[in-house]
């Protein structure tokens, strides 16, 4: 099962005629949507030939390459949003991702599985085998996933980093939230706003938690 | 149809659609026209002008009314106009080995291919310096009455754009649907984009890149030298007499080294001895299937190929570079360009590296023109573009016909 709650809030939050990079852009749906919708100069980076080729059909601009190389070759900057739709948890060097992602985007967008889900922690304990749940329905040998982190965990990389984490979205049983307080707990999957530079009207979540605006959730 | 090369490591004969089969494009034939003369020389990049100029070309599909589903295809160093099909005039020409095999792309050029033919009007043109029925080295100057060797002028990928461009402004062609090629046809696909923005919608380019690299130009050189040291190549003057075959064929050998991979020359030569034995012969002619193979395409290359031509075009290889459109910044040169490109390597090919092809991708990039960059896993090394069929067809078939969705 696929839950494409992020893709859509993507969408919603990329302002018509930005430029995107999507790193690990799969088929190209999302930047197809941004593409032909809003006027986007989208730009995606797959590693895999064959999800390349799904781009090429779809009319999508895509650069072939595997994102634990890093975005050399990309200037800072370039980008108006960079986008990591359920990519940070199956790369070799999260990391190096995420800097690349701030170096080359002045804002970063990043939706992951929240491995601290208190279902996730619950099947653990009771089975103690590796969780499968609809948001990650792998088995521990052929998961893609090989970095599985919690939201708790990116929070501090974000603190540790100064990274401003500007807006925050949890899907909390089959819906879409506004991130909030408990949700380290209760989110399957998150979706962050990042940036290294401060814009205006945005917080830093890790001091203030509840301050996040409703403005993103459209029934 | 028997092909020498594979009968020779034991592999089956490539299987070609026949001039009938409802793949192929049949019968062709070669078309000229003079597209410089005395009153409207072309003008060259090394200062010279050049009169008259008369082009070979082949053109396979239907023009449409709007003439705008054109695709111009560029062949590389030792290719002609003939892309696919097969040669209706080749015992006329005196090209008896086009009898036995059809076109250069054949396999990417037809009704349902990848460039198909049913839906593209699809032109080739034989390059300025060949021997394929454009203007070469064996042509002969209106100033001496013989033919010109060595004063033929220098030839440059920037020339043989300027004179494609004569023949599609002939032929009614505002704008090309797309220019496409591999190796040195990438670099002329290239060169359209940047001399030309916007006349071709799309640019297909594959195992190319902005500017050969320094390992390039020295085995290019390396061939010159084989022919130009050859006793019968006497200053380019061999016309009529003896030709510099054992020269040219070194230099051939040399090409096909780089063409070929490591991984691929393993598979298919593994080391064997010729005629299946498994020993030594304990000599010094030909004893290993890669040297017969080697052998064999040189000499094959001469029954074809003028060693003049050689000289000239590896030259124009040489001399290539995408960035002298920016005052030698390739990102500025590319500021120029107004077209949606497709840039294929082949992860093997070592002559026109997936890096070099990266940094033209980034360099499109970084100008925010829509670029699509395919490195595809293969081992066939520079060759790929020629043989990775299977890839390339569904690649630049939907690439074709999907065009990209910004500015539609």
């Amino acid at each position: 099962m696929s839950i494409r709650w992020d893709h859509q809030a993507i969408y919603e939050i990329i302002p018509a005629g930005s430029s995107v990079l999507d790193l690990g852009c799969g088929d190209g749906e999302l930047l197809s949507k941004l593409i032909r919708y809003k006027g986007v100069q989208g730009q995606g980076i797959e590693k895999d030939i064959d999800h390349v080729m799904e781009c090429v059909a779809r009319g999508v601009p895509v650069y072939h390459a595997d994102l634990d190389q890093g975005l050399a070759g990309f200037p800072d900057g370039f980008f108006d949003y960079v986008v990591l739709e359920k990519t940070l948890q199956a790369v070799h060097k999260p990391l190096l991702v995420l800097e690349e992602m701030l170096r080359v985007g002045r804002a970063g967008i990043v939706s992951f599985p929240n491995f601290g889900h208190w279902g996730i922690i619950a099947s653990f304990v009771r089975t103690g085998r590796m969780p499968i749940t609809p948001v990650l329905p792998y088995q521990w040998h052929d998961t893609p996933n090989i970095h599985l982190f919690t939201v708790s965990d990116f929070l501090d990389w974000a603190k540790a980093k100064g990274v401003m984490v500007e807006r925050g979205l949890s899907w909390v049983d089959g819906k879409v939230q506004p991130f909030g307080e408990g949700h380290a707990l209760l989110a399957e999957e998150v979706l962050f706003v990042v940036s290294r530079i401060p814009h205006e009207d945005t917080c830093d979540l890790t001091s203030h938690p509840a301050s996040f605006s409703n403005d993103l959730i459209r029934a | 149809m028997s092909d020498p090369i594979n009968a020779l490591v034991g592999k089956k004969p490539k299987r070609y659609d026949g001039p009938d089969s409802p793949r192929s494009v049949g019968w062709t034939e070669p078309l000229r026209v003079r597209l410089a003369d005395e009153g409207n020389p072309l003008l060259l990049d090394c200062g010279e002008s050049i009169a008259p100029v008369d082009v070979e070309y082949e053109v396979y599909g239907e023009m449409n009314e709007n003439r705008d589903n054109v695709i111009l295809i560029l062949h590389a160093l030792s290719g002609d106009a003939h892309v696919a099909g097969w040669d209706a005039r080749a015992e006329e020409y005196g090209r008896l080995w086009r009898k036995a095999r059809p076109g250069w792309w054949d396999m990417m050029v037809g009704p349902g291919k990848a460039f198909d033919t049913r839906k593209y009007c699809v032109i080739c043109s034989n390059v300025l310096g060949s021997c394929y029925g454009t203007t070469g080295p064996s042509s002969i100057d209106p100033a001496t009455g013989r033919p010109y060797g060595l004063r033929f002028p220098i030839v440059t990928v920037g020339d043989w754009v300027r004179l494609q461009e004569r023949l599609v402004t002939y032929l009614g062609i505002e704008r090309l649907f797309a220019v496409a090629g591999g190796s040195l046809g990438g670099q002329q696909a290239l060169e359209w984009t940047l001399a030309y923005p916007g006349r071709a919608k799309l640019a297909i380019i594959l195992a190319s890149s902005a500017r050969l690299s320094d390992q390039g130009l020295a085995f290019n050189a390396v061939g010159r030298h084989a022919i130009i040291n050859d006793p019968n190549f006497k200053d380019g003057n061999y016309y009529g007499g003896p030709t510099p075959d054992r020269g040219l064929a070194i230099a051939r050998m040399l090409g096909h080294i780089t063409y070929l991979s490591e991984v691929s020359m393993r598979q298919k030569f593994g080391r064997r001895y010729r005629n299946g034995t498994n020993a030594p012969g304990f000599h010094l002619g030909i004893d290993f299937e890669v040297e017969s193979y080697l052998q064999h395409q040189g000499q094959a290359f001469v029954e074809r190929f003028d060693a003049n031509s050689y000289l000239y075009i590896s030259r124009a290889m040489d001399y290539y570079d995408a960035a002298s459109w920016g005052d030698g910044d390739l990102d500025k040169a590319c500021s120029r360009v107004d077209s949606k490109f497709l840039l294929v390597s082949f992860s093997s090919d070592w002559l026109y590296t997936p890096e070099q092809m990266k940094e033209l991708a980034l360099a499109l990039c970084r100008n925010r023109k829509p670029v699509t960059y395919v490195n595809i896993p293969s081992s066939y090394g520079h060759d790929a573009f020629l043989l990775e069929v299977e890839k390339l067809e569904p690649l630049i078939r939907s690439f074709l016909d999907g065009v990209f969705l910004k500015g539609e």
